[in-house]
């Protein structure tokens, strides 16, 4: 890595003007550095905003969970507020290593904008709202609108991500996040898939799905969910909706996997769901 | 930049750049040099330390980021001439082979156990899941780890 200047700043206000005057935020480096190291990123110098007390803040309510974008995955796993969206904490469990989750930021996988990013599946089915803070002030965006493209998101000059703000899904969801890759640990996912599910006397009400790796951003495949209204919770039914499934994402061929391949594998994750769901529908409980 | 931070048990003062790997300060410019850089960029957990408790890997942090924190290396896991029993546990079961990957397993090992002194072996295999070793095949590491957490209790 080349030399490389990072400066602390003593607050949020002063973190915003560093990242006016062209500094890129830091928080826990885990992909920022491998960037800088392979030259892929060249900030004019690095804003270390990873200990700003603003920033590393989890608050809960009775609607929704405020999380301050330097909080580490492994702080948000343990936070008591966290209890009540087990989808998020079922994607965060994923993430890279022990270590890893102890150094990397949900605010720092967003402004990463991978369509392979762990952490983003949940917050598209929990329909999540990202807070910036810039020098024309705070202003707060749906995660699918904050995403614009692989690497590409919507902060402007000076902005930086304070914190994100998930609702709580209502009463009686049930989760399920599952990549798909070559290993556990340290994977990048070549397809994963993050679900909340409602049932009615055995039949699907309502269904949220969110699709990664397999698109250039994180995907709902709305008319997939639609579809999945009234529909019992098992593999036959939905084994008629895999195709569909298979349709609505626009993947890629790169040194993972083919596009094909991808296809297939979001598929079958919707039959991985039911299979899961149907037999062990306690585990993901409450959302 | 002056970095002051707990490195070991003592207060360590060095004059540094703020972007310095940690890995580096540790190795060539206070002479630590049980902590090894495997894959330099997070996928192979070779340089794992513990930082105020929690497993980090040295090679993507920077020096910035431990300032007045508590830096734990595998050299200052066990008093001077003495081996910790994780290390112990390593060297009875055939742990080690080549080594180069063992001082990251083991500061993995001290930090899951500081967390879960009683972990099942599904558990030790899932933490110690960002630690790549070539040589042992896993099996040995494990046992070391289920032994120490047993002599430890």
């Amino acid at each position: 890595m080349r030399r490389l200047d990072i400066v602390r700043p003593r607050d949020l206000a002063e973190a915003v003007r560093l990242t006016t005057e062209g500094g890129q935020p830091l928080a826990g480096g885990t992909d920022l550095f491998v960037r800088l190291q392979k030259g892929v990123a060249r900030p004019g110098f690095l804003v270390y905003v990873g200990e700003l007390p603003e920033l590393r803040l989890v608050r809960g309510t009775e609607e929704e969970v405020e999380i301050g974008a330097a909080v580490t995955h492994a702080a948000i796993l343990a936070h008591p507020a966290t209890a009540r969206v087990p989808v998020l904490r079922l994607a965060l469990q994923t993430i890279g290593s022990p270590a890893l989750r102890h150094m990397g930021t949900l605010g720092g996988n967003l402004a990463n904008a991978s369509p392979a990013g762990d952490g983003l599946v949940p917050l598209y089915l929990l329909d999540a709202r990202v807070n910036l803070a810039g020098p024309g002030g705070e202003r707060s965006l749906p995660v699918a609108e904050f995403v614009r493209g692989p690497g590409k998101t919507a902060l402007r000059p000076g902005e930086l991500i304070r914190s994100i703000t998930v609702p709580l899904p209502k009463d009686g969801a049930q989760a399920y996040f599952r990549k798909v890759g070559r290993r556990r640990a340290l994977l990048i996912a070549v397809a994963s898939l993050g679900a909340l599910v409602w049932l009615e006397e055995g039949v699907i009400a309502e269904a949220r799905l969110a699709l990664g790796s397999v698109a250039p951003t994180v995907i709902r495949p709305r008319e997939v969910e639609r579809a999945l209204v009234g529909r019992p919770l098992t593999v036959e039914a939905l084994a008629e909706l895999r195709d569909a499934l298979s349709s609505a994402v626009q993947p890629i061929s790169d040194l993972r996997a083919s596009a094909d391949y991808r296809r297939r594998v979001a598929g079958n994750l919707l039959l991985d769901l039911a299979s899961q769901l149907a037999h062990f529908p306690s585990c993901g409980q409450g959302g | 930049m002056t970095l002051r931070f707990r490195l070991n048990g003592r207060d360590v003062t060095v004059e540094t750049s703020a972007g310095r790997r940690l890995l580096d300060l540790l190795r060539e410019d206070l002479g630590l040099t049980g902590t090894k850089e495997g894959c330099g960029e997070g996928e192979c957990g070779a340089c794992t330390v513990l930082v105020d408790g929690k497993p980090r890997l040295a090679c993507l942090t920077a020096a910035i980021q431990v300032e007045g924190k508590d830096v734990l290396t595998i050299e200052g896991i066990a008093a001077p001439g003495k081996l910790h029993p994780l290390q112990e546990a390593f060297l009875a079961t055939a742990g080690v082979q080549c080594g180069f990957c063992t001082p990251g397993l083991i500061m993995a090992a001290y930090a899951l156990l500081q967390e879960n002194p009683h972990p099942t072996e599904d558990e030790v295999r899932e933490y110690l899941a960002g630690n790549l070793c070539r040589c042992t095949g896993y099996a040995q590491v494990v046992e070391a780890v289920e032994r120490a957490a047993e002599r430890m209790r």
